[in-house]
Parts: structure tokens; C-alpha cells; sequence
């Protein structure tokens, strides 16, 4: 699956196999808490599937300076 | 996982309220969210001038949409702070936003208006950028909003916002700032205008969540100025706690607004306010924090720079 991290800083992954929601973001060793997973405009569940063939994208909502 | 009220396929699981929603029906909390914080506080009714600080981000978008939606009179303020391409891209979304939904819009160019952006601001004073940047956000909505006639000022804090401020309130037992921490200040005198935060009730999360589901075209880069910023820090550290005990932010931040800010609000001494010399603003002193670090800027901008100092260069006697 390919797995886009939109920011802080854009990066691009190809990772083998599918996997749940909440595996990837463990995987990724980021904090559920603090980010989304978007496929297709939609927003993901920790326990849905994402199939090998698909595309997921992944927006942190921290930021700084208020 | 299924949402909650319909049951149909849920696009988002929000933990602290044990509860998982459609994207319909998310929309529908999360502006039920804002609505009851806004009358909680009685923040401010349809026949108000809100004047809202739009960065261009996630949470100033969404309160600007969302007082939009609800037929109240927002007009947004953005602040151009020179701060490379990431002030630029701002301005940028902040603009289509305002030209989308006919929006008004005011904007205000630190360097134009007060002769240095951020960066140059950060040199002249040698402090870190976010102080002056901070304390120039502050002074200017206020400003913009005494002499426009707006009687409220709107900011799109949340909940991560306000609670790692308190964090970083308590960590130093900043004593005053905790007494001051409010999602609705009231207008004091004539030239602090009232300002409120409707969206310190919703996590950082749950606002991107309703950005993206609205479709609204906000900032994701970071500013470059906070790298490391201790808000980070305290955002990161209160979201280890949320992921282990979810609620917890939730429950730290409103015990302290219910039970304890009250009893530090009772200690706190009323100051009297008067106008800064210069500028004319409601200060304690004879000259308001804004004006004294802009002549402090403006003071050693003009001085020359010093050149690095060069070793003298002795023989020694063979």
C-alpha cells in the first residue's frame, strides 16, 4: 500500500500487505490522538482494512504557536 | 464501527465521549460542540460585529466557517507576518476562503503597517520569534477591533491549545496568566474588547476531522518559528496522558475553568487601566508592552551592528 504523510513534513511509503487502521498507525509509531487516515476523501476507523492496492493518506492535527 | 446514531459505517471514533460518528453526524456534533460553548459563556448573539483572527490554518477556518453557516456577522482579520513562503501560502488560503463564501476580510502587513515582519522583529529585539510575533497578534486584533467598531474579538483556540497553556501555566505557577486563562474574557473599560474562544471545547483532532469533511482548504505546513516549540512539547505530553485515559485533557481543563480559576480570579488585585502614551491603548503602565518592544526594536535596528571582534595579533619575543 502506498501511505502518504501530508505533514509536518510530506513523505511517501510502500509498505507490503494490508493491515488495519490502528496497526499502520502503530507501525508508523505515531499517537492515535493526534492523527487522521483519509482514503478517498473519507476519514478511516482504527478497525477498518486497508487492502495492499490502495492509497491512504495521513494528516497530523498538532501544531504550534497559537 | 458503526456511528452512533445511524448506525451506517462510521468515518470517525472519538474516545472521550465513548462514541463513534457518520460524517453527517459528526458535522452535527462538532457544531453542537461550538454551539453550547458559545452559550455557556455567552460568548455573543447574531446582532454582534465579531472581528475573527484567520491565519489560515485548521481551527481559525473553521470558526470563521462555522459563524458563517450560523448567521452571525463575522468579519476575518489576517495578519501578514512575513514569514517566508509559510506567511505567504497563509494569506493565500485565508483570501480563497473569504472569496469563496463572500466573506469580508481585512488584512494587516506587520512589515507595512509597523516597519519589520517577524523575522526582522526577532533580530532587532535578539529574542526568539514567537514572543514578538504573539504579543503583535494580540495587540493588533484588539486594535483593529476597537477602531472598527467590533464588539467581540473571536479566536479559534481549542482544546489542546488551552490545555497546554494550562499546562504551561501550572508548570510555572504563573499565577496572573492562570487567572486570566478564559474562553471568554470580558471587555474591560472601553479598548480591551470582549475576546472568546468558541472552540476550546473540541480537540486539535476533531477540528482538522471537520476541516477535511467540510472540504475546507486550510494550511498544513507548520510555521518554521515552532520547531520545538514548548507548545509541542505540552501537546505531545498531554496526548501520551489522552491515549492511555481518554477525557483526560478534557477533564483537566474544565475542573480547572469550574473549580479553580474562580478561586484565583477572587485573589487576583484589579488593575487600573489607562492609556499607553504612544499608541493611545488600554495599558497599566505609561507605555503599553506592544509600543515599548517596537522602540526597543526600532532602537537597535538603527544601531550599528558591531563588527565581530578581531584577536590582536602580538609577536612573541623569540
Amino acid at each position: 500500500m502506498k501511505v502518504i504523510i501530508r505533514n509536518p513534513k510530506r513523505r511517501e511509503l510502500e509498505l507490503q500487505g494490508s493491515r488495519r487502521v490502528d496497526t499502520l498507525i502503530k507501525e508508523l509509531d505515531l499517537n492515535p490522538e493526534q492523527v487522521l487516515v483519509i482514503r478517498d476523501d473519507d476519514l478511516l476507523t482504527r478497525d477498518l482494512w486497508i487492502k495492499d492496492h490502495e492509497t491512504v493518506e495521513i494528516v497530523t492535527a498538532i501544531s504550534g504557536g497559537t | 464501527m458503526r456511528c452512533r446514531k445511524c448506525k451506517a459505517q462510521a468515518s470517525i471514533e472519538l474516545r472521550r465521549h465513548h462514541a463513534a460518528f457518520c460524517k453527517p453526524h459528526y458535522l452535527e456534533f462538532f457544531d453542537r460542540q461550538v454551539e453550547r460553548a458559545i452559550r455557556r459563556h455567552k460568548m455573543f448573539v447574531p446582532d454582534d460585529r465579531i472581528l475573527v483572527g484567520v491565519s489560515g490554518g485548521k481551527d481559525s477556518l473553521t470558526l470563521w466557517d462555522y459563524l458563517l453557516r450560523h448567521d452571525y456577522q463575522p468579519t476575518g482579520l489576517h495578519i501578514h507576518l512575513g514569514i517566508g513562503d509559510y506567511s505567504d501560502n497563509s494569506y493565500q488560503r485565508t483570501l480563497a476562503f473569504a472569496q469563496q463564501r463572500d466573506a469580508p476580510l481585512i488584512t494587516v502587513d506587520l512589515a507595512q503597517s509597523y516597519g519589520m515582519a517577524v523575522p526582522e522583529l526577532s533580530n532587532a529585539l535578539r529574542r526568539v520569534p514567537c514572543s514578538g510575533c504573539g504579543l503583535s497578534k494580540r495587540y493588533i486584533l484588539n486594535k483593529e477591533a476597537y477602531d472598527r467598531d467590533f464588539t467581540v474579538v473571536a479566536m479559534g483556540h481549542n482544546l489542546d491549545d488551552e490545555a497546554a497553556t494550562l499546562l504551561g501555566n501550572v508548570l510555572h505557577w504563573e499565577v496572573g496568566s492562570l487567572a486570566r486563562q478564559s474562553p471568554a474574557l470580558p471587555a474591560n473599560g472601553d479598548k480591551l474588547i470582549k475576546r472568546v474562544k468558541p472552540l476550546y471545547t473540541v480537540t486539535e483532532r476533531e477540528v482538522a476531522a471537520n476541516a477535511i469533511l467540510r472540504g475546507i482548504d486550510y494550511v498544513e505546513e507548520e510555521c518554521p518559528n515552532s520547531v520545538g516549540a514548548r507548545s509541542i512539547l505540552y501537546k505531545n505530553s498531554l496526548d501520551q496522558i489522552e491515549a492511555q485515559s481518554p477525557g483526560s485533557k478534557h477533564g483537566f481543563m474544565s475542573t480547572f475553568l469550574d473549580r479553580i480559576r474562580p478561586l484565583m480570579e477572587e485573589s487576583q488585585e484589579d488593575f487600573d487601566l489607562r492609556d499607553c502614551r504612544l499608541c493611545g491603548q488600554s495599558t497599566t503602565g505609561e507605555i503599553c508592552a506592544f509600543c515599548r518592544m517596537w522602540q526597543q526594536a526600532r532602537e537597535k535596528a538603527a544601531q550599528p551592528k558591531r563588527q565581530p571582534s578581531r584577536r590582536r595579533q602580538t609577536k612573541t619575543p623569540a
